[in-house]
């Protein structure tokens, strides 16, 4: 239990809280992307390089960045939205987290088996190494990755296209046209 | 309490906090970050257990946080073009407000 990772713990846990209970979404992004750099650096420091660098450029600069770009183009003009932050059964959730927190920690808690010690020496893992499981044993389920990945960037362009939405709603008739 | 321990109780702890946030936020988008921070805690569990574990030349939990990380930004990207298509209809992303499935 080192400095650093009490340090790093509290950030996340304070950049994850801040998230959730932040009145403005994009500060709420803010606080989200802080925990998300304290989890990289807690990545770094379990050795696991390639993992905590990955986090970094996917998470703070794809999935925050994008759910920024999502709130500037849902931002309603009228005030009136957005006047309750939490939803009316906001109890109901709040307990289920908290007994969903406290079976997970009595079972960490309760654990009996022998783990390494701190002291065990870091597994030297280098990139080289990585891609050539990626080449070899993983190599299908980085096929299937890529095929997911394809499949999400056509639906997503296809869910948040305008036009065709637009197009469709507005007149019906030019679908049965083109049936 | 072994170093594992500690990273088990914090992935758990972030984990509660993203499942609260997605249980009782009205913004869809941040509901939608909440999920993110599930995957997150799921992730620092598998780089503890690899960093912890009896194999940790396999690179299996380095796998797996790949895996997982590339997962999570295609359901993040899927997810927003959702959020923007129901706001489009709904001209609101105010979860307790989009309460019919018929348009």
């Amino acid at each position: 239990m080192t400095i650093l990772f009490l340090i790093l713990a509290v950030l996340a846990i304070v950049g994850a809280s801040a998230a959730m209970a932040f009145r403005s979404a994009v500060h709420a992004i803010l606080s989200l992307a802080l925990a998300f750099v304290s989890l990289a650096i807690l990545y770094l420091s379990l050795d696991a390089q390639f993992v905590g660098f990955t986090q970094i450029i996917v998470y703070v600069g794809a999935v925050a960045i994008l759910a920024v770009f999502a709130i500037m183009m849902t931002r309603s003009d009228s005030a009136h939205h957005h006047s309750e932050v939490f939803s009316k059964s906001w109890l109901t959730g709040l307990v289920l987290a908290g007994g969903v927190f406290t079976v997970l920690a009595w079972a960490v808690l309760g654990d009996k088996t022998q783990h390494a010690a701190a002291d065990t020496p870091a597994p030297v893992t280098t990139v080289t190494q990585i891609g050539e499981a990626l080449m070899q044993r993983y190599a299908f389920p980085l096929e299937i990755m890529g095929l997911l990945l394809t499949a999400a960037l056509i639906g997503a362009v296809v869910l948040a296209m305008p036009l065709l939405s637009n197009k469709s709603a507005a007149n019906p008739a030019a679908k049965g046209d083109a049936r | 309490m072994t170093p594992l321990n500690g990273y088990l109780l914090l992935a758990a702890f972030l984990f509660s906090i993203g499942l609260a946030g997605a249980l009782t936020r009205r913004n869809a988008i941040l509901v939608l970050a909440g999920i993110e921070l599930m995957l997150n805690a799921a992730n620092l569990n598998f780089i503890a257990f690899w960093r912890y574990g009896a194999h940790p030349e396999a690179l299996t939990g380095t796998m797996f946080a790949i895996f997982s990380i590339s997962i999570a930004a295609a359901e993040a990207a899927v997810g927003l073009g959702l959020i923007l298509a129901v706001y489009r209809h709904f001209k609101t992303t105010d979860l307790d407000e989009i309460d019919s499935l018929k348009g």
